[in-house]
């Protein structure tokens, strides 16, 4: 037990380097090269007439900040999620979570002229949540309950039914069709370390609470019967994570647009390091996915210069063979 | 021993429910091609419509309904019939009343293969060949899908959930291409993808006619094995039904209806979805008629999705695939919502 423990350790350890060396590789690698020396002096002795400088601090370390932030916050709605509903093809952008989002998002750019970006978290917040309760419901109903063809088919159809009502919004308005594209596609590019401001003390709190109810869902994992038995408050527990997914799947949707499949993978690739233990699983998903997405911005950046692939096609384009595998291997329990 | 499967020739008799009712749906699909013509910005009366076609009026009539409404109405009915007998076979197939192209990728791979012909080889080959990539790349896609479901023989549910991830994938590649690309405007595409039948040219309508026209026949005539597949493989067999191949022979027509609906209109979702099933409700099970009547239906869903769009907002034109998901998606959950206990 002892060296397992070490062993989960050993590998938080490994991931923190990781992330380290990924955030360092944001910061150095792009259309304008950085060395790392000049990315350690734009922070020490900060020269604003050099590009250098200015790129870093004003660009890449932004995009690499959110990047991180987002990811670990994707992950860890995805990780809870997976055991809220027991169902291994569960995670944020499965439950339409993105498309309601961006749904509630468009509507208040187009008819309510919304600028604010504490406004807009909030609107994100409300079709996020919206999106995933319904679907939550509906993939609930039925004698078997919460299946995961059920989920998946609920999700498509309330993700079409969003994404169709954007777009005909859009189509009426199509000068914020322009602004909105590449936010639609998801992206990390072109923002800043304000946009993450609103929603950062959300996306904050709810990872740290999470860390904390790591045994709780162990528990609550091995069995509904078996927790109530042990006198775990079940209701109040699964409503909790709902209310951190909700929050932090929607701050995520509202920073960077729609980012698919992080938090279907992520909890995955976790569950191989630290096995079905939450208390490990949950930190280790949240290095893991900040990890992957700042990765990704990088590769992103790097494949086609001078222009950059949208960072929700280089999550799709990873997860979407993710989801065909572990559907091929069948999904009759996490 | 074929025969068992096959219907009998009184399905078609007007003596029959089922007789009457595709009668009704033929003359209803007759009326539309009156109606499309007659509504948009300037109203028209039916004569007018009937002489202007007829080729007795002339002026701004002629333009106004030889150019653009006559051909767009037809595009639609068509479009429409290729996607509901598309979504009628592979629900037969794979036997599971939520399957349609859109919902398992098949529209999704077109859509790639289209906007990659749009994107890189536009310039080089003729716009002719637009149709072909759109349904080489449907093709490619069922194929990759279908073996990816394999494994030792394909469930439904496996099916459909791979068909979902390589949705998501095809569509993460176009949303690429359509962002990347300078040439195409991104709005452009971004509307064309929603589905749409804006623009629609006489040669559109040729080739959806080509299509819908030959294949269509071609499904009625392997329909049997349908209903003898609807029983189990093992029944279906018994029955002398080459259970194999004559899925793999609809499917092939399936995907090839949807690639080239793609090609003249877009990603347009849920009329394969909806059509079978108002055509089952309509008429029971037995697979010819629920065909034809899903062709019909799927026309007439379309062509009312198409005028409501063009007209509730003019003067801006509204994708129809807009209203197609806009009703369609509510129904697929009422229809998860009716299988609850079967998944």
């Amino acid at each position: 037990m002892a060296a397992k423990k070490d062993r989960k350790a050993f590998v938080f350890l490994l991931l923190l380097i990781g992330f380290v060396l990924a955030f360092a590789a944001s910061l150095v690698f792009g259309q304008t090269p950085v060395t790392v020396e000049q990315a350690v002096h734009s922070f020490l002795s900060y020269d604003k007439n050099s590009t250098e400088h200015i790129v870093v601090r004003s660009d890449r370390l932004p995009r690499a900040v959110i990047a991180s932030v987002t990811g670990a916050s994707l992950a860890v709605a995805g990780a809870l999620m997976q055991a809220l509903t027991k169902n291994p093809l569960a995670s944020p952008s499965i439950f339409g979570v993105n498309q309601g989002a961006i749904f509630t998002v468009v509507i208040g750019i187009v008819f309510f002229s919304v600028t604010s970006l504490a406004s807009l978290a909030g609107l994100a917040f409300l079709g996020a949540a919206a999106a995933a309760v319904i679907v939550y419901f509906l993939g609930s109903l039925g004698r078997d309950g919460l299946t995961p063809v059920k989920i998946v088919l609920a999700g498509a159809a309330i993700s079409a039914l969003f994404q169709s009502y954007t777009q005909g919004i859009l189509v009426l308005d199509e000068a914020g069709l322009q602004d909105v594209l590449f936010w639609l596609a998801g992206s990390v590019s072109g923002r800043t370390l304000e946009m993450l401001q609103p929603v950062l003390p959300f996306i904050g709190s709810a990872i740290v609470a999470s860390m904390f109810i790591g045994k709780a869902i162990n528990l609550l994992v091995t069995g509904e019967d078996i927790a109530k038995g042990m006198g775990q408050h079940v209701a109040a527990l699964k409503a909790f994570m709902g209310l951190l997914v909700v929050l932090l799947a929607g701050s995520s949707v509202a920073v960077v647009g729609a980012v698919g499949f992080i938090g279907l993978v992520i909890p995955h690739a976790a569950r191989f390091f630290a096995g079905n233990d939450y208390r490990w699983l949950l930190p280790i998903a949240a290095l893991l996915g900040a990890v992957l997405l700042v990765a990704a911005d990088v590769l992103a950046r790097l494949l086609i210069m001078p222009q950059e692939v949208p960072i929700g096609v280089m999550t799709a384009m990873i997860g979407g063979p993710f989801f065909v595998f572990i559907a091929r291997k069948g999904v009759s329990g996490v | 021993m074929k025969r068992e499967g096959t219907l009998p020739p009184s399905s078609f008799s007007l003596k029959t429910r089922t007789g009457r009712v595709l009668l009704l749906l033929f003359l209803a699909v007759l009326c539309t091609c009156i109606l499309g013509p007659m509504l948009g910005n300037t109203l028209l009366s039916p004569l007018q419509v009937i002489q202007t076609i007829a080729g007795a009026s002339g002026g701004a009539n002629e333009f106004i309904v030889m150019n653009s409404r006559l051909p767009r109405t037809l595009v639609s009915l068509l479009v429409g019939a290729a996607l509901g007998v598309s979504g009628a076979l592979l629900q037969g197939v794979v036997r599971n009343p939520l399957a349609a192209p859109d919902i398992i990728g098949v529209t999704g791979g077109a859509s790639v293969a289209a906007v990659a012909f749009l994107t890189y080889a536009s310039g080089s080959v003729g716009i002719g060949w637009l149709p072909a990539a759109a349904v080489c790349g449907a093709l490619l896609v069922s194929m990759l899908i279908y073996m990816l479901a394999w494994k030792k023989g394909v469930t439904p549910m496996r099916l459909i959930l791979i068909g979902i991830g390589i949705a998501a994938i095809m569509s993460a590649m176009t949303t690429f291409m359509i962002v990347v690309s300078s040439s195409v405007s991104a709005a452009q595409a971004y509307l064309w993808l929603t589905g749409s039948i804006y623009g629609a040219s006489w040669n559109d309508m040729y080739a959806m006619l080509a299509a819908v026209v030959l294949l269509t026949p071609l499904a009625l005539v392997f329909a049997g094995s349908l209903n003898a597949q609807q029983f189990g493989d093992d029944t279906a067999a018994g029955l002398g039904v080459r259970t194999e191949l004559d899925r793999f022979i609809l499917l092939f027509i399936s995907v090839v209806l949807a690639g080239a609906a793609v090609a003249a209109a877009g990603a347009i979702g849920f009329v394969g979805l909806i059509a079978p099933h108002i055509a089952r409700t309509l008429i029971g099970r037995t697979f010819a008629p629920v065909i034809t009547a899903s062709a019909f239906l799927g026309g007439l869903l379309l062509f009312g999705a198409d005028v409501t769009a063009r007209t509730i907002f003019y003067p801006v034109d509204v994708p129809a695939g807009v209203f197609t998901a806009a009703v369609g998606a509510p129904f697929f959950l009422f229809l998860l919502y009716r299988n609850r206990n079967h998944f």
